[in-house]
């Protein structure tokens, strides 16, 4: 077995990435995302890699654009506001089939919010990443150790169907410290052909673009892409279950605050309740299929985010009326303690 | 055995520091382990605190709400937590800085000055390892040497000179 | 037969859709043939911005990348980062350099990021219809300006070769004009001169080319370079503003 080390959260998205060959960052301080920048201005000069400090969030993100439209694996961090401003870079990336990793270390928001973990910009990242019709693959790690295995696998999703990536974690898993086995990636990376870094006079030129000015054309290549979204949804949807085997409330969460859950989880089946989680892995796509596994078998499902509910509606949309969905939710930076959803699938289970 | 550690002080008293000697202690003993911080502007000089935990099984909520141990190390974090430990819990307390006492009696708390032993054995800074010392001495949440090897691994390389008083104090600590 | 006169390598064989006089025709193939003068297609990456020039990734024959509105230095710096020996460029208007793009125009500068940027400087957004632009001049008539450009009330326009000549980073902050023909050559060595300097690694490069809008200046090409000449020179003078061969 390998050497298990402790590690931060924001520690190991870095580290992930350097070890999935990633070694060009573009970053911009934002509490509580930092350590990553930090990292990797560190770790990158000494081997052979560029971390650049960029102007502003804005900069950040459209040079990740250009390194990622040059054809290598390059990541960019931040944490809420600071999405919110790379949005203009993500959706001329996913306009123009680029690949690239962005990450969200989420904080309170709306605005300036806090600086607390929060899952509150789950809407932004499965449904509004930017404008225009696109989606971006979004994984939510619940440990440190899967932090590093899913930018692994970001890395390799997001080149293999031509789409950015995010991994969508908080402030509590970017700050804390947890034993990691870092282990070099099983994959590595696609080829790129499409890449604009030099035709070397042996091909045509690389156009690396979003702009099609006859509406048919724009239409027929968002369809195209649409095509590409269907087989990712039939393929790359992940969830872990917990106790779901005899469950009668299936309690749904993500990231840090499944943690929680499961804590609460174990406590209502030692208090006779018969409860049980699903950890939705990968948030777009959404791991519908395991919600429709269960959702004539369970009594009722239970939405646990940190936020005023948003990952509740695509509970709704895979339940699709077949049981009640319920939620709920802490907000602002608040972590919801386990006896409180504790007391909410007792509530359930009477 | 889960033991979920609260330690609580002011920045710059080495809070979370003591925080990850405990969790690689754990992690030495090849147990599993988290260690998570407050973080934000106490970094500057207010509050700061930090849960651990150590177990056998993976850990579930790494935010420990509430604690077996408790590392009290001013007064506005002895009074916000201690009503928060578990009956049985383990609290210490560093009385030099904190004239009060639990009025609750079903944990088990140790009154230690810990800030003015360490100014007295010039390990001024060091009252944290004193209290990591006595929690050593009253728990058996991590090996011998485990703990040693933790504080080498915790010491930046810049500061190792550093390990030997980190242990001296943690004697001292033991001592009580 | 010699051949005396033909189009360069660097262009693409295609028709392009600027307006009848634009001076972008002139100026991208100043650019091609600085790349063919110095044999690098091969690998160069140039950046096409948002504005009239966005489709410039149709008529350039080396690989290009399309960049959100005022984004093309970040980039392009991203681009460079990742690849050293590429030679990039942006071509940039007034509205993106200037405006939406000032901060990465001034940081990529600052940073003396190893990249050429050529700038067309023709007082007005044209794609978009003729709205003011940064470098509108005072009193200049655009269709945001209806009655004018009223400095106290819109402010004043901005000079980007003299703002760029204080920061260390850059290594060439030049203006030409693109109206006569002792003036293209003269921005044809400027250019020629702002991809050399990338591939001897001096650092930032930009090249502000004072350019005509016929069309929205409502005015006819011959016209257009007339009221460059009458207008635009005397409030941005032409001149190297930063050389640092000059210094040594």
């Amino acid at each position: 077995m390998s050497k298990r080390v402790l590690m931060k959260g924001n520690e190991a998205l870095a580290e992930a990435a350097i070890q999935a060959g990633c070694i060009h960052f573009f970053g911009y301080p934002i509490t509580p995302q930092t350590e990553v920048a930090a990292y990797m201005s560190k770790r990158l000069p000494k081997i052979g890699g560029v971390y650049l400090q960029a102007e502003s969030e804005l900069a950040a993100s459209n040079m990740l654009l250009g390194a990622a439209a040059s054809g290598i694996r390059a990541m960019t961090s931040s944490s809420s506001p600071g999405i919110s401003l790379k949005t203009e870079a993500i959706s001329y990336m996913a306009g123009s089939d680029v690949p690239a990793l962005i990450i969200n270390v989420q904080r309170g928001g709306p605005g300036l919010g806090g600086i607390q973990p929060s899952q509150a910009d789950y809407f932004q990242a499965t449904r509004a990443l930017g404008h225009g019709d696109f989606q971006v693959l979004v994984f939510a790690p619940s440990t440190v150790q899967e932090i590093m295995d899913l930018v692994y696998l970001a890395f390799d999703r997001a080149e293999e169907y031509r789409v950015p990536a995010m991994i969508l974690a908080d402030g509590m898993l970017g700050q804390m410290m947890e034993p990691v086995v870092i282990e070099k990636p099983q994959t590595s990376a696609h080829e790129k052909p499409w890449a604009a870094n030099g035709h070397k006079n042996v091909r045509k030129h690389n156009i690396i673009n979003s702009l099609y000015l006859q509406a048919e054309e724009l239409e027929n290549r968002v369809v195209e892409r649409y095509r590409r979204y269907e087989a990712i949804k039939a393929k790359e949807q992940r969830a872990e279950e917990y106790l779901m085997d005899d469950a009668e409330i299936a309690v749904v969460a993500y990231g840090a605050t499944s943690r929680i859950v499961k804590a609460a989880v174990k406590e209502a089946r030692e208090r006779g309740v018969k409860a049980g989680c699903i950890r939705p892995i990968t948030l777009w796509p959404y791991p519908t299929d395991t919600i429709v596994k269960y959702r004539d078998k369970v009594k009722c499902f239970l939405s646990v985010e940190m936020s005023m509910g948003q990952m509740v509606e695509d509970v709704r949309l895979a339940v699709n009326g077949a049981a009640p969905v319920e939620f709920y939710g802490r907000t602002g930076g608040v972590i919801p303690e386990p006896g409180e959803v504790l007391d909410k699938i007792m509530e359930l289970g009477r | 055995m889960e033991y979920k550690i609260k330690i609580a002080g002011f920045g710059g008293q080495g809070i979370l520091f003591m925080g990850k000697v405990i969790a690689g202690a754990g992690l030495a003993d090849e147990k599993e382990v988290s260690w998570l911080p407050s973080y934000g502007p106490e970094m500057r000089g207010g509050t700061a605190n930090c849960s651990v935990c150590i177990s056998d099984e993976p850990i579930g909520s790494p935010l420990v709400v509430k604690p077996n141990v408790f590392l009290a190390m001013n007064r506005p974090s002895f009074e916000k937590f201690i009503d928060s430990v578990e009956p049985d819990g383990i609290v210490i307390v560093d009385s030099s800085l904190i004239d009060e006492k639990a009025s609750r009696t079903d944990v088990r708390a140790f009154y230690i000055p810990a800030t003015e032993l360490a100014e007295k054995n010039e390990l001024s800074g060091l009252a944290n390892m004193i209290m990591l010392g006595k929690l050593l001495k009253e728990s058996a949440f991590c090996s011998k040497q485990a703990i040693a090897g933790a504080v080498e691994s915790c010491v930046p390389k810049s500061k190792q000179h550093l390990i030997e008083y980190n242990l001296k104090a943690i004697g001292i600590g033991e001592s009580l | 037969m010699s051949v005396i006169f033909e189009k360069p390598k660097a262009l693409c064989d295609v028709d392009t859709h600027y307006c009848p006089g634009c001076t972008h025709g002139i100026v991208h193939r100043l650019v091609a043939e600085a790349i063919d003068e110095l044999g690098v297609e091969g690998q160069t990456v140039g950046i096409a911005s948002v504005g009239c020039s966005v489709m410039s990734y149709n008529y350039f024959a080396c690989d290009m990348i399309q960049a959100p509105h005022g984004r093309a230095p970040a980039v392009a710096t991203g681009v460079k980062r990742a690849h050293p020996e590429c030679v990039v460029f942006t071509y940039q208007g007034d509205g993106d350099l200037a405006a939406i793009g000032t901060a990465e125009t001034v940081h990529s500068a600052t940073r003396g990021e190893n990249i050429t940027v050529i700038f067309i400087n023709n007082a007005i957004y044209g794609m978009t219809g003729g709205q003011m632009a940064p470098t509108t001049l005072p009193g200049q008539v655009t269709q945001t300006t209806p009655y004018g450009r009223d400095v106290s009330y819109s402010g004043n326009p901005i000079r980007v070769c003299e703002m760029l000549s204080t920061l260390d980073g850059v290594a060439l902050a030049q203006r030409v004009a693109a109206d006569s023909v002792p003036h293209i050559k003269e921005a044809r060595k400027a250019i020629v001169k702002a991809f050399k300097n990338q591939i001897e690694k001096k650092g930032f490069s930009i090249v502000e080319v004072l350019s005509t809008c016929p069309t929205n200046w409502g005015l006819s090409p011959v016209e257009a370079m007339q009221w460059l000449r009458d207008n635009m020179i005397p409030y941005y003078p032409l001149g190297v503003y930063k050389d640092i061969d000059d210094k040594q």
